[in-house]
């Protein structure tokens, strides 16, 4: 790499942690493609992913999608400064596709590999500039605002974390002790029969639906999880969402006992307010707590409508500016992967290599390996 | 013609194969555990391709084992073979990974007219396939691969680790007995088969099980 590219490098990063196998190239800061190969539609009749499922459309999308995503940003595997490719967290088997063949690309182009998280990888797509399909504001000139939080909700992760430095110092505040909240959305929505993905259909449903007709649970927010500012509990900042999915079952299963007809779009939406209100009131708390002063939503629920609408109202009564990147790069792509990479390597940190292992449960601490 | 074969049906295993080079083989390496193939097998072919000082543009083609073999495994070995074949624009063909077993047994003195070559599919299961030898002729497959229990395999003799394993019920051949799938193997079958004009098949992978996903049935109405 010369010195021109280690400033606005050019790089194609690698996402197959769960059930979308994406390819994305980067110049710098500047998004060139986002191809997308989703799995999703052979997971509809099992409710929720199914990881052997995941991991062999992974395998035959691979090839195709990186073919389609060099074609789209009009450049060949010669004209790449790096690879960079999600090594956890996620699905191991999903994983294993994603990093041998990212490998086999380095060793087949001799270009440098990147190893990377992909929790920060979800940040790290914030630091792209407009454009096509560019953020267009978080990351004015490639620098991310000083007082960092984000706030990560999908099918496979809720989690807060503080980044004080995208490359090198990133803390996990907080993070769900069960399900993930897309799981949760799923798990009711089957029990409601609407479907899957399970997000979609409740938040729809949910409109129509009286909120406050029943009250959920909130789970981990007892006094004995919060603590207090001075003496946090020991979850003060994480969220749990079995015990919820299991009072809606119990709600479910009391109406029909009752021989009555279950109101189901007051349940989704008063589920749906339990969800997002856990969610939110905690994720502000823990950035008054920490000094977090600009957050940032990622996750493919960053497309829910309640939880877009009331983690603004909360963020700006709490003096926090808000920031969500257009869905298409909330949800898992390669872009951020490429984009997070690019941010590593103008940082001057040293590739992976081709010899590291994918690393189901890789901590948020380890930004690349 | 130079091959690069891969195979990680069982252990991972990469291999450069020449039809100048004595005996066909130029370099090759294969692991002995069957858990670290996305650890070890780039570095691997890396190595490899180093050690015998070619470049993927001296490549002709490459050969990748298609299993059976564990899923996870399995795939770590294709996606390289594919993605090496997309970056240096080469052909890339498929072979059942139990073939490189059976030219080993083809090749040795203790070759049988008929006979069985099995490997470990875990779960009490071996992946297994049944071949025929005539005279002076690459093994025959006859009959699978299949995925079974041992103790259900019919009565010939049984070569690979599949047989070793549950030499209590098989008719286990000794000398065998730890034999995996080896790419070294699986590319001299590929470079005897190019040579005698047989077409080879694709990628595409030879799972013989389902994933474990259960379409879940209905609720249960609590009345
Ligand atoms: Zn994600």
């Amino acid at each position: 790499m010369n010195r021109s590219h280690t400033v606005q490098p050019l790089v194609l990063g690698i996402e197959s942690s769960c059930d979308e196998t994406g390819v994305g190239i980067v110049r710098g800061t500047t998004l060139l493609t986002n191809t997308v190969s989703s799995s999703m539609d052979e997971h509809v009749r099992f409710g929720g992913v199914i990881p052997e499922i995941a991991s062999r459309a992974h395998l035959d999308a691979f090839v195709p999608t990186l073919q389609e995503a060099l074609h789209e940003a009009g450049v060949t595997l010669d004209d790449i400064d790096a690879i960079a490719v999600t090594s956890g967290p996620g699905l191991a088997g999903a994983l294993m596709v994603g990093v041998c063949a990212a490998k086999a690309l380095s060793v087949a182009t001799g270009k440098p590999l990147y190893a990377i998280n992909h929790l920060v990888a979800h940040v790290g797509v914030a630091l792209l500039d407009g454009g096509a399909g560019g953020t267009g504001g978080l990351g004015s000139a490639g620098r991310l605002p000083e007082n960092l939080g984000a706030l990560l909700v999908s099918g496979g992760h809720t989690e807060i974390l503080r980044i004080r430095s995208i490359t090198d110092d990133v803390e996990m505040l907080g993070s769900t002790i069960d399900d993930a909240a897309g799981e949760a959305y799923d798990k009711v929505a089957r029990l409601l029969g609407l479907g899957y993905p399970g997000g979609p259909a409740i938040d729809k449903l949910a409109k129509e639906g009286n909120a406050k007709a029943i009250r959920f649970p909130r789970g981990l927010t007892q006094p004995k999880y919060m603590g207090t500012t001075e003496e946090p509990g020991p979850h003060r900042y994480d969220w749990s969402f079995s015990g919820l999915k299991t009072a809606v079952a119990r709600c479910v299963e009391q109406f029909e006992a009752r021989g009555e007809d279950v109101p189901v779009a007051d349940i989704a939406a008063a589920f749906q307010e339990a969800v997002v209100d856990v969610i939110t009131s905690k994720a502000v708390l823990a950035c008054k707590e920490n000094g977090i002063t600009d957050l940032l939503l990622g996750g493919g629920v960053a497309a829910n409508s309640r939880l877009r609408e009331l983690t603004g109202q909360r963020c700006s009564s709490a003096g926090i500016t808000l920031h969500v990147p257009p869905l298409p790069l909330c949800t898992d792509n390669g872009a951020m992967v490429a984009a997070l990479g690019s941010q590593l390597i103008m940082a001057g940190i040293d590739p992976s290599g081709v010899a590291f292992a994918p690393d189901s449960s890789l901590p948020v601490t380890t930004v690349s390996v | 013609m130079l091959i690069l074969a891969i195979d990680t049906s069982a252990v991972a295993s990469a291999a450069l194969i020449s039809d100048d080079a004595l005996e066909g083989v130029v370099e090759s390496f294969a692991t002995e555990d069957t858990r670290s193939h996305a650890e070890v097998l780039a570095p691997g072919i890396e190595k490899l391709l180093a050690d015998a000082g070619v470049s993927g543009a001296d490549i002709d083609l490459i050969v990748t084992g298609v299993g059976p073999g564990p899923f996870t495994g399995l795939r770590s070995g294709i996606a390289t073979a594919r993605t090496l074949a997309f970056a240096w624009n080469k052909p890339l063909f498929g072979l059942m990974s139990l073939d490189a077993i059976a030219l080993e047994v083809a090749e040795s003195t203790e070759a049988q007219a008929e006979f069985l070559v099995a490997t470990d599919a875990r779960r009490k299961e071996v992946y297994w396939a049944r071949y025929t030898l005539n005279d002076s002729q690459l093994p025959e497959l006859v009959d699978g691969p299949h995925v079974g229990f041992a103790s259900e395999l019919p009565d010939l003799p049984v070569f690979g680790a599949g047989g070793g394993i549950y030499a209590d019920v098989v008719n286990a051949n000794e000398e065998f007995s730890s034999t995996q799938p080896d790419a070294a193997s699986l590319g001299q079958f590929a470079m005897a088969l190019l040579a005698a004009g047989a077409e080879l098949p694709d990628s595409t992978p030879l799972y013989l099980r389902e994933s474990d996903a259960q379409v879940p049935g209905p609720r249960k109405r609590a009345l």
